[in-house]
């Protein structure tokens, strides 16, 4: 007896499915951030060196020389650059912008970062090589309003500096940019003065990071370089993702040929598996680049493995005379525990990679890991789930359905 | 199940026949390294000193025009003959790094010539970069072959582990020396399609192990020929889905490297030959090193 309800059921899911694919999938793809690969825009690696020698490479300088990268690029008004510092003396700066001036930017990057603290006039009366290292730190005023402590390392010269400028300003620039621009109230004589001003407790902070950096300035050579031009960037997605399309269409006829009804079903979740990989990787916010994209279609081999597993055994019970639903249910326990251990396997090793990996073998690890757990949902029980729906439907009664003849069924 | 069944699924002794494969493999393997040793691998800019230019020109031209050009702007640095590529496109390599100032001047040369549309992509790398990056990147592949063999030890058994090892070792060697003898350059994306093999290869030495494991504990092995009985219809069991899987995976990977972007080019061809390599040593290298391993012991406890 046909039992429409659990077709019903079936379509309703399918249908769900299908909706939220077609009705989402642009929007969720387009969320995706593409790597400089793809979009065009520059990556560099660089090997922070102190300036002055006796100075070590310590997180500190590492984190000011990142902070102050930063704000450079900032200047040249290119929105989110990704800086990461890497220990123990290398900054990595990716910047993914289709803007002209990428040659201008990396020059800018590049300079060392100059500290000066100038008079009215506009001449220059201290320097960043002035202050103490780290001499620059967030402190608090009485009322508890945060200011900005900085060391001199020689007292006599910023006394005298203060007493020639008293009640005048003293501009503090980084390169040619003005920072802030205090006012000073009397003559220092300790080496230690006291930045007052507005300052909330991260701009205390910000300043402060820009002094240390100052006092400590940084050569930094370019390592590694990659900058893709927009246009071939583009090009290059587009030609890959035909690519990808092509690809999924054989595994779609293959799959249905081969295995009929379970083969829809395994297209079904199929499609399911890229939507959630998709909406997975907006979440973690990944960058995907193109071997990612790459891999990302080669995990759909491995994903549509699970189902050929567990096809491919249900054959095999139905061969040896089983009837369709006690086939299927000895079919999907034996392979469950084979796509586990194959899973968990594939697991470790991508955990592995991932501690032991520098940053591009590490975002490969961690898009291939989540492929594999989404697989796992989507491909194993997911595509149990629909099956079983249909088999209980009692539809699909025949083996011919299942891709057996009934030649092929063994007498037992 | 009865065992007439078993045997129908058999249509070749492979267990029979397995020195033949050890000694295929031996020689290619050795093949292999006499190619590496002699005519080494063709080190992409990721690996050595230089400077990779990319460029789109975006309509008909020649490869001599742009090397008069670099050479006008670029006097003083050698680099390889410009090679057209894909739709409008080209590159060269330079043997020193060169800067981004003097790129920016070819960028703009070759610009006035073609046209606004030309867009170019550079690549400098220090060795001393890659050397790390492949430093870890064998370091990881030797921690995460331990970690396996410590799961199939603990999930499966010991000797198990000791093949699929055995087994991944030899699927990534095979890309490396078919880009050897082919001349193709390694790069970094060259590394990421070697881990994406082992993944790949584990997945599938696991689900054959899985079904030898499976028919220990429901046939008879108590002889050696019961062993190789049994390792024969496994693999004979499971072969549909080994091929059915690999030719899933191998015609999108085939879609990718013929349709796909040239810049991931050498990846798809380095996934191609580690899936056909994979699937080739799990049936034919990783089960039966596991045959022979097993025999040995039986014969031990026996003795």
């Amino acid at each position: 007896m046909i039992k429409w309800g659990r077709f019903l059921l079936f379509l309703v899911v399918v249908a769900l499915l299908g909706t939220l694919v077609a009705t989402t999938t642009t929007q969720v793809a387009g969320k995706i951030t593409l790597g400089l690969d793809l979009q065009g825009g520059f990556e560099i690696l660089y090997e922070v060196e102190p300036l002055e020698a006796g100075h070590q490479v310590d997180i500190e300088l590492l984190k000011s020389t990142a902070h102050m990268i930063e704000r450079r690029i900032n200047i040249g008004g290119v929105v989110e650059p990704v800086i990461d510092t890497e220990l123990p003396n290398r900054i990595r700066v990716k910047i993914a912008s289709q803007s002209a001036d990428q040659d201008k930017l990396r020059e800018l990057i590049g300079k060392p970062a100059v500290l000066t603290f100038r008079d009215e006039a506009g001449k220059i009366i201290l320097r960043g090589s002035d202050l103490a290292p780290n001499g620059a730190a967030v402190g608090y005023d009485d009322l508890k309003r945060p200011l900005v402590t900085v060391k001199f390392s020689d007292s006599k010269k910023l006394e005298d500096v203060t007493r020639a400028n008293l009640h005048k300003r003293m501009a503090i620039y980084l390169d040619e940019n003005l920072q802030t621009n205090p006012t000073i109230q009397s003559v220092i004589t300790g080496g230690s003065a006291q930045i007052t001003g507005d300052y909330t407790q991260e701009s205390a902070q910000e300043l402060a990071d820009l002094l240390n950096s100052g006092a400590m300035p940084a050569k930094l050579i370019e390592k590694q370089v990659t900058s893709v031009g927009a246009s071939l960037g583009a090009l290059a997605l587009q030609k890959t993702i035909y690519a990808g399309y092509i690809g999924a269409a054989l595994i779609f006829l293959f799959m249905v040929f081969v295995y009929r009804m379970p083969g829809m079903i395994a297209n079904i979740t199929l499609a399911g598996f890229t939507y959630f990989c998709l909406v997975v990787l907006d979440w973690m916010d990944a960058t995907l680049t193109l071997p990612g994209i790459a891999g990302f279609i080669l995990s759909i081999g491995i994903a549509v493995d699970a189902n050929i597993i567990t096809y491919e055994r249900i054959q095999e019970e139905l061969r040896s005379g089983k009837t369709v639903l006690s086939a299927f249910r000895s079919g999907e326990r034996r392979s469950l525990i084979t796509i586990l251990d194959a899973h968990i396997t594939t697991l470790i090793a991508t955990g592995v990679l991932f501690f032991f990996g520098t940053s591009s073998i590490q975002g490969f690890a961690v898009v291939l890991a989540m492929t594999i757990v989404v697989s796992i949902i989507t491909n194993v029980f997911g595509s149990r789930f629909l099956l079983w729906l249909v088999i209980r439907s009692n539809m699909f009664k025949k083996p011919f359905w299942f891709g057996v003849k009934e030649s092929e069924i063994g007498e037992l | 199940m009865s065992f007439n069944q078993h045997d129908t699924v058999i249509r070749f002794d492979i267990v029979k026949n397995r020195r033949k494969f050890f000694i295929g493999s031996s020689a290619i393997i050795i093949l292999g390294l006499l190619f590496i040793l002699f005519q080494g691998l063709h080190l992409g800019v990721d690996f050595k000193a230089g400077t990779r230019l990319d460029v789109y020109i975006g309509k008909d031209f020649k490869p001599a025009e742009i090397e008069a050009i670099i050479k006008e702007k670029i006097p003083n640095v050698a680099f390889s003959p410009v090679t057209t590529y894909g739709t409008y496109q080209a590159f060269t390599r330079f043997d020193q790094t060169v800067s981004s100032d003097t790129m920016m001047v070819v960028e703009q040369a070759l610009k006035a010539k073609y046209g606004d549309q030309v867009n170019k992509q550079v690549s400098t790398v220090d060795p001393s970069i890659a050397r790390e990056m492949v430093k870890k990147a064998a370091i990881a592949v030797a921690i995460a072959s331990l970690g396996i063999v410590i799961y199939i030890a603990i999930r499966f058994q010991w000797l198990f582990g000791v093949a699929t090892v055995a087994g991944l070792l030899h699927d990534v060697f095979i890309p490396i020396a078919i880009f050897s003898v082919l001349g193709l350059e390694v790069d970094i994306t060259f590394i990421a399609a070697l881990l994406t093999i082992l993944g790949y290869s584990i997945n599938d030495k696991i689900v054959i192990f899985d079904r030898i494991r499976e028919n220990l504990r429901t046939m008879k092995s108590k002889s050696v020929e019961d062993l190789e009985h049994l390792v024969n219809v496994s693999l004979w069991q499971t072969m549909r889905r080994s091929i059915y899987t690999v030719a899933t995976v191998f015609f999108t990977v085939l879609a990718i490297a013929v349709l796909g972007s040239e810049s991931i080019r050498n990846f798809s061809l380095a996934l191609l030959f580690g899936l056909v390599s994979g699937t080739y040593s799990s049936i034919f290298i990783a089960a039966q090193i596991w045959v022979n391993l097993k025999e040995r012991n039986m014969l031990k406890k026996k003795a």
